[in-house]
């Protein structure tokens, strides 16, 4: 650090008043910087990773045994279950990061900006989104190395996939919900937790029909079984589609329905808190 | 001449705490205003009203004659803002960090770039500039944190608390880069509690407390509003502090005994002021140390204005105690 610099002051580049960037250059830079901190933090994205391996090979060769799917290998059940899953195990740092940002400022500088506020949340959903999306291809990739095979035409298999990007796109919307609501990140960290037992209480790991009677109704109708069924069924082909009580193009509409009203509410509520906060 | 800032009657509750009571507040283009206050007198809160971070419950104010309460988007236009948080981005570089910013403000990828290099350059940041800020110092953390609010070249700049916890060398260096900014035209609005950093910076200060504007002039002008002036008597023996206090008490107003450094004081209306107390100090028979007449320093009119906060007394001799 030199103080003794002659310190040249440039002059104004324009006449005080900026401009400011529209929505999507705002919403791609404020992405851009989510990406680089994951990206830049080797410590996440081995963790998650790592974290997604022990856990399907626990359930894969552990539980595995226990478990029988009638008419279909249990592999070929829980990977599709696993990946759709996976979206909020993944998914849920975001609140942790949302919260982090409010907490350190960031959100402040960047609500002061002449920028639509909206970029702000866009920005950061698009970003955890996308990390969400390289995560769900880990997953699936070890999927295969676990030995799943896909019984979908391979059209189906990507449309199951994009479903996936789709549900974690809903996701984040939550997760950045909470990050906005908690007030600090280790709340945030605490409250997204709590949507583990979802993946557990839906068709994700077990059939439905295996969970005691007073569990079925929340399992069926809660938002996650018809995701993991519509992933199943584009995915698993024939076989798998036998499994399901209604068609796969039921459990898509569904899912679909789901994924438009989370983001709905969600999206609101957000952006309610996120421009009074 | 519009004024660069116009508060009038600013309003702000938070549950139960009244944070704006009724503001007032004009600050004039060209000038650095400082609003000087203890701990939660609301300057903090005028900061975030005038970024457009909040709105007030009731009141006006406008940014350079546009009203921030009806356009909050111009405003943000005009202003740029740098926290008593460094809200940058530790996993990037300095030199990222401004080009964000940059490109948020509007500008296209060049011009950004290029902005950010002047801004670098202007800070003395260049060195540091491709390094991530997870690797900074505090205070060039801050000084980058400066530099961000400084890339769309604000017409307004507001600085909460610029220098809060830093080192003095540090802080140093960031008066030295405000003074800067100043000089090339940008207005500011900062915020302190320290007094010699608003006696340092500013051309106008505006003492607030509990919410309200309780004094504002330059810092000349306040120095004299503490009363003429200060006599103040050092003894060495502390039994000694009464009788030189009673001796003060008859001279002047507002007595003040600081019985750690054995000085008593008074504000007075003239140097004859002094012949009296000197006088009288003899007769009694008080064994004086040292026997002064002086300005009175902008503690010494904090003190007189707010009543007692000796927050702010402590933190303006102690830069670390915030």
């Amino acid at each position: 650090m030199t103080d003794t610099a002659a310190m040249t002051v440039p002059s104004p580049a324009q006449a005080w008043v900026n401009s400011g960037a529209g929505f999507w250059p705002s919403s791609l830079a404020v992405a851009r910087r989510t990406v680089r901190k994951f990206v830049r933090t080797p410590q996440l994205l081995v963790l998650a990773t790592v974290q997604s391996a022990i856990f399907l090979v626990i359930f894969r060769y552990i539980f595995g045994g226990a478990i029988t799917v009638e008419g279909l290998p249990y592999v070929n059940f829980l990977v599709p279950g696993f990946v759709t899953a996976a979206v909020l195990y993944s998914g849920m740092g975001a609140a942790a990061g949302v919260a982090e940002d409010l907490q350190q400022g960031l959100f402040d500088r960047l609500r002061s900006l002449p920028i639509p506020r909206a970029s702000v949340m866009a920005g950061r959903c698009l970003a955890d989104t996308a990390l969400v999306t390289w995560s769900l291809v880990v997953g699936a990739a070890l999927g295969f190395a676990v030995g799943y095979r896909m019984e979908g035409s391979v059209a189906a298999g990507l449309a199951a996939f994009g479903l996936c990007v789709l549900f974690s796109f809903a996701f984040e919307w939550l997760f950045i919900t909470i990050g906005l609501v908690a007030g600090n990140a280790q709340a945030a960290q605490g409250i997204s937790v709590l949507v583990t037992p979802l993946t557990f209480v839906s068709s994700a790991f077990v059939p439905v029909e295996s969970m005691p009677g007073w569990l079925q109704p929340f399992a069926e109708h809660q938002p996650l079984t018809p995701m993991v069924n519509a992933v199943r069924g584009l995915a698993g082909g024939p076989q798998a589609q036998a499994l399901l009580d209604h068609s796969t193009a039921y459990y898509v509409g569904l899912s679909l329905i789901w994924t438009t009203a989370i983001v709905v509410v969600f999206g609101l509520v957000a952006a309610w808190r996120f421009s009074r906060s | 001449m519009t004024p660069i800032l116009q508060a009038r009657g600013l309003t702000k509750r938070f549950g139960r705490t009244q944070a704006l009571a009724g503001l007032d507040l004009v600050v004039r283009p060209g000038r650095v205003a400082a609003l000087l206050g203890p701990n939660g007198a609301g300057k903090t809160t005028v900061v975030r009203a005038v970024a457009t971070l909040l709105r007030p419950d009731q009141g006006a104010l406008s940014v350079a004659g546009i009203d921030a309460l009806r356009h909050p988007a111009q405003v943000r236009q005009l202003i740029g803002l740098a926290g008593q948080y460094a809200a940058v981005e530790p996993a990037m570089t300095g030199r990222e960090n401004l080009e964000m910013v940059g490109r948020l403000f509007g500008l296209k990828h060049k011009r950004a770039r290029a902005a950010a290099i002047a801004v670098l350059d202007q800070l003395q940041l260049t060195e540091d500039a491709d390094r991530l800020v997870r690797t900074y110092s505090g205070g060039l953390r801050r000084r980058l944190d400066l530099g961000v609010s400084l890339v769309g070249t604000p017409r307004l700049l507001l600085l909460d608390e610029p220098t809060a916890g830093l080192d003095p060398a540090s802080r140093g260096q960031l008066w030295d880069a405000i003074r800067q900014l100043v000089a090339s035209g940008t207005d500011v609005l900062l915020t302190t509690q320290y007094l010699d950093e608003a006696d340092q910076l500013a051309a106008d200060i505006v003492i607030i407390d509990h919410g309200q504007v309780i004094a504002a002039g330059t810092p000349a002008e306040l120095k004299t509003l503490a009363g003429d002036d200060v006599l103040e008597v050092h003894v060495r023996d502390a039994e000694a502090l009464p009788g030189a206090a009673t001796v003060l008490s008859t001279v002047g107003r507002d007595l003040r005994v600081d019985l750690a450094t054995h000085r008593a004081s008074v504000a007075v209306d003239g140097t004859h002021r002094l012949l009296e107390a000197v006088r009288a100090l003899d007769h009694l028979g008080v064994p004086v140390e040292d026997i002064s007449l002086r300005r009175a320093t902008l503690d010494e009119v904090f003190l007189t204005l707010t009543g007692a906060s000796t927050d702010l007394i402590d933190s303006s001799t102690d830069p670390e105690a915030a």
